[in-house]
């Protein structure tokens, strides 16, 4: 009996004009786990709800076909019921963690169901192991970091031991750290239990290393359901914004793309080239000479708890673009916060050339009125991008995500009366997908104030940066130019900089693809 | 303002007894009318707090409660024609027409905000001290759905304060004028729908909407502890003696014709005991780690 079979479901939201779901067939067998992959509104997460039982029951609409799970039919049983057999994790912890301590958090599925005292105290026990978060066991819930709240919320989803665990982009939230490791745990969790995982995501690089297949899903259809190295050759040759960097390095070297660094690795020295390339010798960044923003041993201390910055000093010249990154906690957030003078350093000082905008992680907590042209002028909209006059008229809810961001962009720059000289973004790519996050990329490039972007995402630091700074604990412990910082690590590196082990500094595929070819030619 | 697990008596014993003895305190702040008896229990409510550990909560809700209470005093004041001795006479205003404000108004308004500051205190006593997971787990053989919504409502509390710390920073990124209230309230109004309709569907996914209760007998029993007792005791005491000095009529107090509330030594007993009686347990730190 397979995990999940969906039959030929089609599906409408209440008021939609088209279905978000059109025909999907596909069957997903147990301890296999499944990406699926697809741009924003693709169909991806209502693939998810259809499967847990949320579709329709929930959100009601227009439903036709068939869904099983674990030989259930989604018809008659209701998300309650089926809560028994799929384990859900949506994309935002905070939202799903609804008990006062972890160890309630874990027990509620299994209450819920009305075990016995002692099985779910076993329960309990066994998946906090398993996750290694028993030591948070009698901890409150809302004082845990985000990745802790995401295991916890992991946790919940499979303390019943669920035959399947869907997943909603559950690392959008995390530091590439506490992302790969939670991808690991997924895999070995899956093969432990012999659960099955269907997980949703759209940083590809990261889980199809672990994948048994990958679905691709476009305007709610499924178009491609294969192999992950299959799926990569199919990405690159038919919707490139789902290929990761190390397939469009592969595909532009002319080789056959493989999944994750160390089968492209493999891929690439059976070509030979690899092993000739050198690093080329650190290069100092050329700062502007003109300060944009000097923190000047800035230090923020808790009143009853640690310092969040450590004497942070540096500067940013006017119209450079700094990448902030750093593990969560590292201190980014604060720092952004202390910059556009949110907060007040406890010691140190800040030098500001003029005014700081600053774009929290949130765009709608900026969005408070009826139509997008109230809430910015149309100078502001059209400089990100929104001059649309039919966009204008919405409402700002009603916008994509990646509208969202603009126009709340657009509402922190909009002062003609003293033009921003610093533009700080806190986690702007959460939940985006590749083709949003270049075209953000580029919008950032054409701001002539400097700008500085907190961010977890490598490949967007990349992109647009041209200086990356590492925090840790409160403090910045590397700052240089991205090829110097990215190229170098592990975690805080790009995949195309990962699988040619920092050579050339190459951070990008086309990067790569230049320098290997430069290579081969000179050793030609 | 949110439960934390914190070394003290009161958080050392079990929710159901913690959730009586708040209980009991509520019940005589509903009860008492005299000034002096509602004072102990506003005392002894603040003496629970600092014995708890939980004195900086209560600080906030007091603060928090004082203009509702002066609001109730001068709107009593303003709206409520009984009494005998005028103390202002205001003349024809709009809304409240021929006014007329009595000393006996004002001091039955006064008691009704001290009345309304003591339960928001008692309701921060609750929602600082006892544990809302112990609580949910207690009535669920009672109405288990009742039981998750009220903790959920609990918890709600301090999600949405951050939700809003996190507007009023947005907010305060905006360049130019700030937006008007009502345009906030309206976007928060909001956020909370949208937040809420996410928590719904995190609860159908965990199985809320078909949840059983557990068979019988398969619970774990958790001996009675000396901090149970004494707070069991204290809360029976309590509640003992606010409706028994009620209807022994320890604490006379009205306000119509006249003001008539004499300070007897029975009244000075009563409002002894009560505070005796609801603060003595926290004198018992036995097993309570620093």
């Amino acid at each position: 009996m397979s995990a999940l079979a969906l039959d030929h479901v089609t599906y409408t939201y209440p008021g939609a004009a088209g279905p978000a779901l059109a025909d999907v067939t596909l069957e997903v067998a147990p301890g296999e786990l499944v990406v699926l992959a697809g741009s924003s509104g693709s169909g991806k997460s209502t693939l998810l709800r259809a499967a847990n039982g949320l579709v329709p029951h929930f959100h009601g609409g227009v439903f036709a076909g068939r869904v099983t799970v674990a030989g259930m039919d989604t018809r008659e049983h209701g998300p309650g019921e089926l809560a028994a057999a799929v384990g859900t994790l949506f994309q935002d912890p905070e939202t799903q963690v609804v008990m006062g301590t972890v160890r309630a958090e874990l027990a509620l599925p299994l209450e819920n169901r009305g075990e016995g005292a002692s099985a779910v105290a076993r329960g309990v026990e066994e998946v906090a192991l398993a996750l290694g978060i028993a030591h948070l066991l009698d901890r409150p819930t809302d004082e845990l970091s985000g990745g802790e709240l995401q295991r916890v919320a992991l946790g919940a989803a499979l303390v019943g031991r669920p035959a399947l665990i869907l997943l909603d982009e559950p690392t959008s939230q995390l530091d590439p750290v506490a992302g790969d490791e939670l991808i690991a745990l997924l895999r070995r969790l899956g093969e432990d239990f012999d659960t099955a995982i269907v997980l949703a995501e759209h940083r590809l690089e990261r889980c199809l290393p672990f994948a048994d297949r990958a679905i691709a899903m476009r305007a709610g259809r499924v178009v491609c359901d294969a192999s992950p190295a299959d799926f990569l050759a199919w990405a690159c040759a038919e919707a490139r914004e789902l290929a990761t960097p190390g397939a469009r390095l592969l595909w532009g070297l002319g080789a056959t793309p493989a999944a994750g660094v160390k089968a492209a690795r493999s891929a690439l020295r059976s070509r030979g080239p690899l092993a000739t390339v050198q690093a080329p010798p650190a290069r100092d960044v050329r700062r502007p000479a003109r300060e944009a923003i000097r923190f000047d041993r800035v230090w923020h201390e808790l009143d009853r708890g640690p310092a969040v910055l450590r004497g942070v000093s540096l500067s940013v010249g006017a119209g450079e673009r700094v990448a902030l990154m750093g593990r969560n906690g590292a201190g980014k957030s604060t720092l952004l916060r202390h910059a556009a003078g949110l907060i007040r350093p406890t010691r140190g000082k800040i030098v500001r050339a003029g005014r700081v905008a600053l774009l929290l992680q949130n765009p709608t907590d900026y969005l408070v009125h009826d139509r997008v042209e109230q809430e910015a002028s149309a100078g502001a909209l059209a400089t990100v991008g929104l001059g649309d006059p039919a966009l204008r008229e919405r409402h700002p809810r009603d916008l994509s995500g990646g509208e969202k961001q603009r126009l709340a962009l657009a509402i922190v720059l909009d002062d003609p009366e003293h033009e921003a000289v610093v533009v700080c973004l806190d986690e702007p790519t959460r939940g985006m997908d590749r083709r949003r996050k270049d075209e953000l990329a580029a919008l950032l490039c054409e701001l002539d104030a400097a700008v500085i972007v907190a961010t977890h995402d490598p490949e967007f630091a990349a992109a647009f940066a041209q200086r990356v700074i590492l925090l840790a604990d409160g403090a910045p412990i590397a700052d240089g130019s991205p090829a110097e910082v990215l190229a170098g690590g592990t975690y805080f590196a790009t995949e195309t900089a990962r699988i040619l082990g920092g050579a050339g500094g190459a951070l990008r595929p086309e990067d790569g693809i230049a320098l290997l070819k430069a290579t081969s030619e000179v050793g030609a | 303002m949110s439960y934390r697990r914190r070394a003290s008596p009161l958080h050392a014993a079990r929710a159901a007894v913690g959730c009586a003895y708040c209980l009991s305190l509520l019940v005589a702040a509903l009860v008492l009318s005299a000034p002096v008896a509602l004072g102990a229990v506003v005392l002894a409510v603040a003496g629970a707090g600092v014995g708890a550990g939980v004195g900086r909560d209560l600080r906030r809700a007091t603060l928090f409660a004082l203009p509702l209470g002066l609001a109730v005093m001068v709107i009593n004041a303003l709206v409520v024609r009984d009494g005998l001795t005028v103390i202002a006479r205001l003349g024809d205003l709009p809304v409240f027409g021929q006014t007329d404000v009595t000393l006996e108004a004002t001091v039955s308004g006064a008691v009704l905000g001290l009345r309304a500051i003591a339960l928001v205190m008692c309701g921060a006593l609750y929602t600082a001290a006892v544990d809302p997971d112990q609580v949910l787990r207690l009535f669920r053989r009672v109405s288990f759905h009742s039981a998750l919504t009220a903790t959920l409502a609990t918890r709600m509390v301090p999600v949405l304060a951050r939700d809003a710390r996190r507007l009023a920073e947005a907010q305060r990124c905006r360049p130019g004028p700030p937006p008007s209230r009502a345009r906030l309230v309206r976007a928060a109004t909001a956020g909370v729908l949208d937040r809420a309709l996410d928590v719904a569907a995190a609860l159908e996914v965990r199985g809320y909407g078909s949840a059983r209760r557990a068979p019988r007998g398969t619970g774990v029993k958790r001996p009675w502890s000396r901090h149970d007792l004494a707070f069991t005791a204290s809360a029976v005491g309590v509640a003992v003696l606010a409706i028994g000095g009620r209807l022994a009529g320890l604490e006379p107090f009205t306000s119509d014709p006249a003001l008539h509330a004499p300070v007897g030594a029975g009244g000075l007993a009563l409002a002894a005991g009560l505070l005796v009686c609801a603060l003595l347990p926290f004198a018992d730190r036995r097993g309570i780690e620093a």
